[in-house]
């Protein structure tokens, strides 16, 4: 049985919370919580609200989501 | 989390996919127009039983069936129903297995009665798409280079390659790490390891790539309605060659 690979969304920053996660409002209009992958961390690369983002969220929970890439 | 298997795990793979391999050529001798996909769903899940296995989809996620019948425009997970199978359809059976703690899943599309010259060359063009990905399954090679070798390989010849599914680990859980997709670029992606086991299921389509979710919650069609094709092996990663654990020859020489 195939199994669902993780979706890829874009994204807004909308608000910073603690440990490097943020509120991410999607192309569609929903709201989740994403946090900063470690590719970014590792990078140093800066996150701030008003930034457009991509999102990795897995199909199996659609609430939260992990931010890899920021458009400059 | 990539679990690599031991020996005793792979031996266990192996018996789990020779008895879905089995199921599967059961259920191919009987299909034919006129019988529904809840028979053959009935036939699989008291074959699985009789050789002291229990269905690894019954349950898994709510899902009710034993198989996975996928008719025509169906890619993956249709429920098996009232539905009476037509000459000239094409019904891809996804089957999974239970057994002494280890899981086994494969498919195959089956042609119900004679079917369209262009419906064979899909079949066709599916199954060797993933002898080609499997001659990548070896050790040191990445799991890019098996979805490069699909890709290539069917968009080559006009039909496409549904992402949003993909292959998946196999072992003690029915979907494990790595996700295996069937499209991808050369030197990409998770690097396999001798004893990985992984299980290859290239998704095509006639028509367009693009696909979408029954209200169900699980069978997914292709956006233009065209057919589509579904082959699956468990294949344990090796040095050199790939170990294939589960095969389609009890289901060929039936022919």
């Amino acid at each position: 049985m195939p199994k669902q690979s993780s979706i890829e969304k874009e994204g807004t920053i909308i608000e910073a919370l603690s440990n490097a996660m943020f509120r991410v409002e999607l192309d569609n209009g929903h709201v989740i919580i994403a946090h900063i992958s470690g590719k970014m961390r590792m990078h140093y690369i800066r996150i701030l609200p008003g930034d457009k983002v991509k999102v990795e969220m897995s199909p199996y929970d659609l609430t939260k989501g992990r931010i890899s890439f920021r458009y400059k | 989390m990539i679990k690599i298997k031991t020996e005793e795990e792979i031996e266990l793979l192996r018996e789990n996919a020779i008895i879905v391999s089995k199921t599967l050529a059961e259920v191919g001798r009987h299909i034919a127009p006129g019988v529904t996909t809840l028979e053959l769903d009935k036939i699989a899940e008291e074959f699985i039983r009789d050789h002291g296995a229990v269905p690894g989809f019954l349950g898994y996620g709510g899902f009710p069936y034993t198989l996975c019948m996928s008719v025509n425009e169906t890619v993956v997970h249709g429920f098996p129903s009232d539905y009476r199978l037509q000459e000239g359809d094409i019904v891809s059976v996804d089957c999974g297995t239970t057994y002494k703690g280890l899981n086994g899943d494969s498919a195959y599309t089956f042609a119900v009665g004679q079917i369209s010259a262009e419906d064979q060359a899909l079949l066709d063009a599916t199954k060797a798409s993933l002898y080609k990905g499997i001659e990548h399954a070896v050790a040191g090679a990445r799991v890019g280079d098996i979805g490069y070798a699909i890709q290539s390989y069917t968009e080559a010849l006009g039909y496409s390659v549904v992402r949003e599914l993909v292959g998946h680990g196999i072992g003690h859980h029915l979907h494990e790490s790595p996700e295996v997709p069937n499209y991808g670029r050369r030197g990409h992606g998770v690097k396999l390891s001798e004893n990985m086991v992984i299980c290859i299921e290239p998704m095509i389509n006639q028509g367009v790539k693009d696909v979408y979710l029954d209200d169900n919650g699980w069978a997914v069609y292709t956006a233009d309605h065209k057919k589509s094709a579904h082959f699956e092996l468990t294949v344990a990663v090796k040095k050199g060659a790939a170990d294939v654990l589960s095969t389609f020859a009890f289901i060929e020489n039936n022919k």
